[in-house]
């Protein structure tokens, strides 16, 4: 096979047939139901010998076909699925919107005490309050960085939050004998969670266009309020990277219009400690504890979304929540009608608790500034250093956490920005976030966060560039038929969906260890 | 600050690349008079020693669970998870991957959560299962939404044994709705949610083993729900009895939604925890969620990706079966892990163990005169004390005794309720711890 000095694959048809990534240290992995079997264990427990009595006569006839693992296979098995993996360990993550920064190791080890990790949720009150105060220094400094009157900290992810803070906004609707207010206002730019929890809700869902700087106009707001508008939903930062400059304008306008505002957090880390949602005049706000104060990914969760409430809403956040009587804190558990209910079992992600009040302590007031002062500076940075090659949508003035280009740099080459993002891969990077914000064509949004050293953004700008160069010199092949240098190469979604195979079957599968 | 790479000349340099003289101008579309025009009531950044010493002093005020005898389930459970699990999540490449939406790079992750899905769907003997959900309780609350759908109906009535915050996490996510019923407590493991059932009700949501511990018999159920159309979600918040109880799925479940903290998972004072969802194969595209599927790559080799993403709110919005835009991706993992390790021999065990520990629990405190209103549990019993039990619990707890929940915690204001004690058993519960509290409530009773 025909290949260049970095092992790729130089024509269409050597590219065919080509086994993906370096097989020597990433082997494909078995599923776990063609290497385990029932007779196998990786836990030894004794058979004791039970009555059937108490079983109701429920006690399982059937076999289960959970196929185990002894300790080793496990290990391995897992080891090597692992591999098969990119990671913030492991290189940068340009993800726009998601805020992919480094996962301090403390906060692991702090989550792990017994005194946090070993704490049954419905324990008396009176043995868990070092767990309560976990939660009151969170709340503190939660609200702190907002300027709010209140928190929920139970909210298990952002878009958890979101259906918190919308819930908030529709009680106090309904308990000032406003609950004909069935709009909520969300700009095109919005994430899809946004008019996903307006309609859960049962709110009827009116977008609102940006102008042409990618930001919302306090006029466009002005023209869509009325009597039937609930809130508006808005991101800030913006997801096009943008500060809201007319913000307060807006909020005062949606309040003089007796509505509420709820702002999408999501983009917090491009502005903590520097500046306070609550002066800007929102309601309601979620925090993404994964995204802003480093929480783990975790390949999909868990998350976590507390939600800070003006004193508006306050009378209207759910339970539990805290109060301070001297040394002792309580942990409300019930509340009156105005309070809007429950949102989950117990008292949300306390392991996520423990890991961002690490990170406040780590960084404190100072050093959070600081870190959004970086995030600025290093997708300014990116912006700068690309936009002479890469195309800006809404340039000509800096951006905040994160940059978005167009396409537009990609006409007429036949590269779209899908296969632009997979060769990224074939460089070793992970894409940036891609055609999203639906606001521009093809976008292709950078968030480099301030977990990236000089030397890295550097790199990652060298990278770009060459690829882009590439694209416009007309190496098609280089971006349509990649990746060919990771674990597998493009994967077949149509087919995924079409045909629907959403579990191991011993007819579908391969029981090897049986055969 | 340890986390941030950039010198001093760094940021000079980066701020001379950009043409700004000063990171302050990159923030010049924020209103003047909000930008760093305040001072937090904050600290300033630490060492690590020093973070650490404070959060120790905080852990150090809390009551563990291994620290002395301890009784206390209603839908978290303590028990053992195998070193392996702890080890292997905290790689990092399981740990700080994002969501596996470029699937050349992520593999690892969604061949576990095809694994993971195979594994609960085996479980609990259902066609197909998610990638998880955020926990139990929001679990079914997605569940009963699920089922109006389906049905296009709208009466959902909830037993009387189901937790009670699971009830109130239902009923706040369809506030405002109608159509939702929630029936009375129920001790003793009465029910009489099948004279209920209608043909205009959507669905019926029975908890087993309940929350008082009893196990239910939910196949006439299934028959009496399919015959008006209906369907029949199961809870199950200890996913261990799977191991000894017959599936929900060949009892005639339709949809069944449980809490797996039990595998893989610790307490950590309720969360993250890992909820499962799991459905007949027709109502797939009803489902919320993430959902992994199989595929090939260009050259024909298997591999996984997210799949039916059209019902989800990135792709559909305002149109999409649910906001959900996680699963709780690593609490899968450890989930999954642990069931792997343990197997189909090493779960039944498990819980004929617990079931087990259980007997000895539920004999011990019948002995010592001692109400148990249980005919039927897994690992989990109600007890009528003579007198109101929070207070008892309360001062076994001053003796370094974890005695259960006392049910008025979760049901304030309701008389009948107020005397009822739930403990839970483990396979972590010795004879020892069973002697120390049977002898502490006697003492406390006496």
């Amino acid at each position: 096979m025909s290949m260049n000095t970095q092992g790729r694959p130089t024509t269409p048809s050597a590219v065919k047939g080509a086994a993906a990534g370096p097989a020597a240290l990433l082997p494909a992995e078995p599923l776990l139901f063609e290497i385990g079997d029932r007779d196998h264990s990786g836990v030894d427990l004794p058979d004791v010998e039970i009555p059937d009595g108490r079983l109701g006569g429920l006690r399982r006839k059937s076999e289960l076909d959970l196929p185990g693992l002894t300790e080793p296979e496990a290990m391995r098995h897992y080891v090597r699925l692992s591999r098969r993996n990119y990671s913030i360990d492991s290189g940068m993550y340009p993800l726009g919107s998601c805020t992919m920064k480094h996962n301090p190791r403390l906060n692991e080890k702090m989550a792990r005490l017994p005194g946090f990790a070993d704490v049954h949720p419905l324990q008396p009150v009176s043995t868990v309050q070092g767990a309560l105060g976990v939660m009151e220094q969170l709340g503190h400094w939660l609200m702190e960085l907002t300027n709010t009157a209140a928190v929920a900290l139970s909210p298990k992810a952002g878009a958890h939050g979101e259906l918190c803070g919308m819930m908030a906004i529709k009680t106090a609707h309904e308990a000032k004998g406003q609950g004909h207010r069935t709009v909520v206002l969300v700009p095109e730019s919005a994430h899809g969670t946004n008019p996903a929890t307006a309609a859960f809700l049962g709110y009827s869902v009116k977008s609102i266009d940006a102008n042409e700087n990618g930001t919302v106009d306090v006029e466009a707001v002005k023209a869509a309020l009325g009597d039937d508008v609930a809130a508006i939903m808005l991101t800030n930062p913006n997801t096009c990277g943008l500060f809201e400059s007319q913000i307060i304008e807006i909020a005062r306008a949606v309040h003089e219009a007796g509505a509420y505002f709820y702002c999408d957090g999501a983009n917090f880390n491009a502005i903590m400690g520097v500046v306070r949602p609550g002066d800007l005049g929102i309601d309601a706000m979620h925090i993404n504890l994964h995204k802003t104060f480093s929480t783990p990914h975790g390949g999909g969760g868990p998350g976590a979304g507390p939600v800070v409430l003006s004193e508006a809403l306050a009378p209207h956040a759910p339970v539990p929540f805290l109060r301070r009587t001297g040394e002792a804190i309580e942990l409300v558990e019930h509340a009156d009608d105005t309070a809007l209910g429950r949102l989950t079992a117990f008292h949300g992600q306390m392991g996520m608790y423990v890991r961002a009040l690490t990170y406040m302590l780590s960084h404190g007031a100072d050093g959070l500034a600081q870190a959004a002062r970086d995030a600025v500076l290093n997708a300014n940075y990116i912006k700068a250093r690309l936009q002479d090659v890469f195309s800006a949508p809404f340039n000509g003035r800096p951006v905040m956490h994160e940059v978005l280009f167009d396409d537009g740099f990609l006409k007429g080459t036949g590269v779209s920005t899908l296969d632009f993002a997979k060769a990224m891969i074939d460089e070793g990077l992970h894409p940036m976030t891609m055609y999203f914000p639906l606001v521009v064509h093809g976008a292709m949004l950078i968030e480099p966060t301030e977990s990236e050293s000089l030397q890295t953004l550097d790199a990652f700008i060298a990278t770009m560039r060459e690829l882009a160069a590439d694209a416009r010199a007309g190496n098609v092949t280089r971006f349509t038929a990649a990746p060919v240098r990771a674990p597998l190469r493009r994967l077949d979604e149509t087919r995924a969906a079409r045909q629907p195979r959403l579990k191991w079957t011993a007819e579908t599968g391969d029981r090897r260890a049986a055969e | 600050m340890r986390y941030l790479p950039h010198s001093a000349a760094d940021r000079q340099h980066m701020l001379a690349t950009i043409g700004a003289s000063s990171i302050d101008d990159l923030f010049a579309a924020v209103p003047a008079s909000v930008l760093g025009t305040f001072s937090p009531d904050l600290p300033g950044h630490q060492p690590e020693f020093a973070v650490e010493a404070h959060m120790r002093g905080l852990a150090g005020r809390n009551h563990a669970a291994g620290d002395g005898p301890f009784f206390v389930g209603a839908g978290a459970y303590r028990h053992h998870v195998p070193a392996t699990v702890d080890h292997l999540i905290q790689r990092s490449e399981w740990l700080t991957a994002y969501t596996p939406y470029q699937p050349e790079i992520s593999q690892g992750t969604l061949q576990m959560l095809f694994e993971f899905q195979t594994q609960v769907a085996n479980l609990t003997g259902m066609d197909v299962a998610n990638a998880s959900m955020y926990d139990g309780s929001t679990a079914t609350a997605e569940a009963v939404l699920m089922a109006r759908r389906i049905t296009r109906k709208n009466k959902v009535f909830l037993s009387g044994g189901l937790h009670p915050q699971y009830r109130d996490t239902v009923v706040t996510y369809l506030a405002g709705e109608g159509g939702l019923e929630c029936l009375s407590p129920s001790p003793e493991g009465q029910g009489d949610i099948i004279d209920h059932i209608d043909d205009d009700t959507a669905a019926i949501v029975i908890q087993t083993p309940d929350f008082y511990g009893h196990i239910r018999n939910v196949s006439h159920l299934a028959e009496a729900a399919h015959a008006r159309g209906a369907l029949l979600i199961v809870v199950v918040t200890e996913i261990v009895s799977l191991g000894l109880l017959e599936a929900p799925g060949a009892l005639g479940a339709d949809i069944v939604v449980a809490e797996g903290q039990s595998l893989g998972n610790p307490l950590t004072f309720g969360g993250p925890y890992v909820g499962l969802l799991a459905c007949r194969e027709k109502f797939v595209r009803q489902m919320p969620g993430r959902l992994c599927g199989e595929t090939v790559d260009a050259d024909g080799q298997r591999g996984f990706v997210l799949t039916l993403s059209t019902r989800e709110q990135h792709i559909r919005r305002e149109k999409a079966t649910s906001n959900i835009c996680t699963n709780s991706g690593l609490c899968a993992l450890a989930f999954s892990i642990h069931l792997s390790l343990l197997g189909e021999k090493g779960l039944t065990r498990l819980a004929k163990l617990n079931h087990a520990r259980a007997i000895a629990l539920a004999d011990a405190l019948a002995d010592a005169g001692l109400e148990v209103l249980n005919g039927t549990f897994f690992n989990e019993m109600t007890v009528r004390l003579p007198v109101a039990a929070a207070p008892v619990v309360e001062a076994l707890a001053g003796r370094g005794i974890l005695a259960g929940l006392p049910v008025s915690r979760l049901e304030p204001g309701k008389p009948e309720v107020e005397n009822l004690l739930v403990l839970a058993a483990t396979e972590l519960t010795t004879d020892a711890d069973i002697a120390a509290l049977v002898a502490a409530l006697k003492g406390e009773l006496a």
